[in-house]
């Protein structure tokens, strides 16, 4: 009679469900994570709610439909989406110890990322000069609030990136430096799936 | 060896296969599918294509459309035995998600609803 506990699984059979024993530091670092990310959406639904609840609520002040400039959404978005791509390039370059590729991968990364930045905030700019800035009106409040809040997390992907090229300069791509690489490819991704959500219901549907 | 650069033996979100041409080449299709699916929901909401009244849910299929397509190609979350971890997380995301928004909406349109028979002005 064998105990089940004392087997040797091997690694090729370990799945994470505590076959094989602990999975990689990587494995462990990116599923926590990949946790954050997800309370990081909860966050965003909160966001969403207020704005699908407000999103008329104009107080006789300027509409979404008077206000936004779809052809500088769509601009900000396919920079956001290349911007995911080059990043997602840099980290498999990293990985693969080609740290040539990876700094140009990233320097693509962070110009579109700064361009997305720019564009967001002279629309913002913009607006609060026009006189609908986040007290005009609850619509305007909710909005300046859910793209405010996504516009933050990509200037700090963007201070958080930038400090991992230093890392990668200064320590080189080892074990530790690729785990906070992948972190923030991780949260660079995420970004560009609120960005969807953000597309669809602020502009999308508020410009019609 | 560090034990980091071990073969994998599980996955995660954001750690791709083992082929090296394979991963690049699942970016590349991640970014055609996403732009797509981007200029057809610009085409959508632009354009009357689509009966009318039914933007709203072709939008909102589309948005779902392409957060697939992130998830799959740049998260590199697939359906395999590998993945439940990831995956299991996800769905309680999405539900802890879906029920903050439709909650929400529903709320405060059952609310909207029951104060529109009150005046909008306090009578003088």
């Amino acid at each position: 009679m064998t105990l089940a506990t004392t087997e040797f699984v091997p690694a090729e059979v370990a799945r994470g469900r505590g076959g094989g024993g602990p999975a990689p530091t990587r494995i462990v670092v990116a599923y926590g994570f990949w946790i954050f990310l997800l309370s990081d959406f909860v966050l965003f639904s909160g966001l969403f709610a207020a704005y699908a609840v407000l999103a008329d609520q104009t107080a006789g002040g300027p509409s979404g439909a008077q206000l936004f400039h779809l052809r500088n959404v769509f601009i900000e978005t396919l920079c956001l989406l290349f911007s995911s791509y080059t990043c997602g390039i840099g980290a498999l370059a990293a990985e693969r110890r080609r740290v040539d590729h990876f700094y140009l991968s990233a320097v693509f990364t962070i110009l579109l990322g700064a361009a997305f930045l720019f564009i967001e905030v002279s629309e913002f700019a913009g607006m609060v000069s026009a006189g609908a800035g986040p007290s005009r009106s609850a619509f305007l409040s909710a909005f300046f609030t859910l793209v405010g809040t996504h516009g933050a997390h990509v200037t700090v992907g963007l201070l958080w990136f930038v400090y991992m090229i230093a890392q990668v300069w200064v320590k080189g791509l080892r074990a530790h430096v690729l785990r906070r690489l992948l972190c923030f490819s991780l949260f660079w991704h995420a970004l560009d799936i609120v960005w969807i959500g953000v597309l669809t219901l602020v502009y999308l549907m508020g410009a019609r | 060896m560090d034990r980091d650069e071990r073969v994998f033996d599980d996955r995660t979100p954001g750690v791709e296969e083992h082929e090296p041409s394979a991963s690049y080449l699942s970016y590349t299709v991640g970014l055609g599918l996403a732009i797509a699916a981007t200029i057809a929901s610009f085409v959508v909401s632009q354009t009357d294509l689509l009966w009318p009244p039914g933007i709203a849910v072709g939008l909102v299929v589309l948005a779902f459309a392409q957060i697939g397509v992130h998830l799959v190609f740049f998260l590199h979350l697939g359906s395999g035995s590998d993945n439940t971890n990831n995956i299991l997380a996800l769905a309680f995301g999405v539900l802890i998600v879906f029920l903050v928004i439709v909650g929400s909406i529903w709320i405060s349109a059952s609310l909207h609803a029951n104060m529109m028979d009150m005046p909008m002005t306090a009578p003088h």
